[in-house]
């Protein structure tokens, strides 16, 4: 069973269209992985599907970084 | 105002006969058909079964990863097309490109089906926050010439007009225009299609549109035919590059025809089919003849609307007729949507393209299948076999949905 860090960067990989190599912890969504606005929703879609769980907007809006979005699974699932 | 001249410059293409244009012409050339079993979808439980896909696709040389997964099909065709024509045409390698001078016009009769399929399901069974960002963006018609905007960084005009199968044909004739009338020196131009999905399918089949000749689908699309009983509905793209004469001269640019003639006409008469007189298609002719300033009898080509349908093609014969007169009997008229089907709003970009390279090669594309022509069907539909023949002038027609018919009228490149 992969890590919730593998699983997260997978679906970064998949959604924003990056290799594996350009994802870091600490990378940002927008400004290190180019997502416009819409792909940080779809992405938050991925990860709700792929950890069966539901992200409120209000927290979906503070996921800025992979380290925030490993973080928040972490926390909630 | 004197009109400016517009020249084709560059052309690109997927098609059920290839995936370029080079090799869908060959297909055309070879009388071949590009229609086969659908495999998108089980279609097991449908009247019709049969369509012209688009086969063997690598989207990777063409496209990013993220235009890959969030685009529908239609755009991921019309984009390649469009990236093909913009490659044959050289313009990117020319530096003094005025991109503010450099419009687009490419649009779609049906737009992203699939991607709004698949979004309606996943909201009938998650609920409404499933529903893709991108649903919007992906799906909608003026996203070809969107996304191709972004992609050349040409700032011009940027249209997409839609009107079912005459689509291709109004996007060209707009463009032409647009350059004739001084507001940008180049357009890209055409349309795509990407409507074989499990509605379109069944909503053309509700309609009795299509062949249901299932147990044969190279044979289904026979224009003109006696056992002809619908068209065969197909996917794909065409764009053209269109340029003003002196901006192509001074650049260096191949020139494989003219654009000299552009018609417009509705038959005010019923949602889906023609009148049986074939009127409001004429009219079409006639004004694009009249754009054209040239006479009847100077047409030696013309690209059919033909999509086999019992009413359609004896109408388009009728209107042929009576616009023709005698000259009707000497020119040479086939439809290409026997070999291709019917690309919907792909359709008139592609064959007014086929018809540019007839007049490039000295070629007339055959309509395959003609066996027994139709009563009232005896024109020189170029039966089965292509031909060689000096081709000047080539008209080509479209006609859709709402009555709404376009004709483009193309000319070989004299100084």
């Amino acid at each position: 069973m992969s890590t919730v860090e593998e699983r997260v960067k997978k679906i970064v990989c998949e959604q924003l269209g990056v290799k594996e190599s350009e994802v870091q912890n600490s990378s940002s969504f927008v400004e290190d992985l180019g997502a416009d606005s819409l792909d940080t929703v779809e992405l938050v879609m991925a990860l709700e599907e792929e950890f069966e769980t539901e992200i409120p907007d209000e927290e979906a809006e503070k996921l800025a970084s992979v380290q925030d979005a490993i973080d928040y699974i972490v926390a909630h699932t | 105002m004197s009109k400016r001249r517009v020249v084709i410059t560059g052309m690109g293409m997927l098609s059920p006969l290839g995936n370029d244009v080079k090799s869908s012409w060959e297909g055309v050339r070879e009388g071949r058909s590009g229609i086969g079993n659908i495999e998108r979808f089980d279609a097991s439980e449908y009247n019709t079964r049969i369509g012209g896909a688009i086969k063997d696709l690598d989207l990777e040389p063409w496209l990013s990863t993220k235009e890959a997964r969030k685009l529908d099909a239609f755009i991921h065709y019309g984009l390649i097309a469009a990236q093909q024509a913009v490659d044959d045409s050289g313009l990117d390698d020319y530096d003094a490109l005025d991109k503010d001078r450099v419009g687009i016009a490419i649009g779609s009769g049906i737009g992203g089906l699939e991607y709004i399929e698949k979004n309606v399901l996943t909201m009938d069974k998650s609920g409404p926050r499933k529903v893709s960002p991108f649903f919007v963006p992906a799906s909608v018609i003026n996203m070809i010439s969107g996304n191709a905007g972004i992609r050349f960084g040409y700032r011009g005009p940027n249209i997409a007009i839609v009107t079912a199968c005459t689509t291709g044909t109004h996007n060209i004739g707009y463009a032409a225009r647009t350059i004739a009338y001084g507001d940008a020196d180049v357009m890209l131009a055409g349309g795509s299609e990407m409507a074989t999905t499990r509605t379109g399918i069944a909503a053309f089949s509700a309609a009795r549109a299509l062949s249901t000749r299932n147990d044969e689908p190279e044979k289904a699309s026979r224009p003109w035919d006696r056992e002809r009983d619908g068209f065969v509905l197909s996917d794909g793209a065409g764009v053209v590059v269109l340029e003003d004469l002196e901006h192509a001269r001074k650049r260096g640019a191949t020139i494989y025809g003219e654009v000299v003639g552009f018609g417009m006409s509705d038959d005010a008469h019923h949602i889906t089919a023609p009148p049986a007189s074939g009127e409001g298609a004429a009219r079409s002719m006639q004004n694009a003849l009249r754009d054209a300033g040239l006479s009847p009898d100077e047409v030696d080509y013309i690209n059919a609307h033909g999509t086999s349908t019992q009413v359609g093609d004896v109408a388009e014969v009728a209107a042929v007729k009576s616009v023709f007169g005698d000259h009707a009997e000497k020119l040479a008229m086939s439809s290409t949507k026997s070999m291709t089907g019917h690309l919907l709003g792909a359709a008139g970009a592609v064959e007014g393209i086929f018809s540019v390279l007839a007049i490039r090669d000295g070629l007339l594309p055959p309509t395959i299948n003609l066996d027994n022509p139709d009563e009232g069907c005896d024109l020189d539909f170029v039966a089965n076999k292509s031909r060689k023949s000096d081709v000047r002038v080539a008209l080509s027609n479209s006609f859709g949905f709402g009555g709404t018919n376009g004709t483009l009228i193309f000319r070989r490149y004299e100084d």
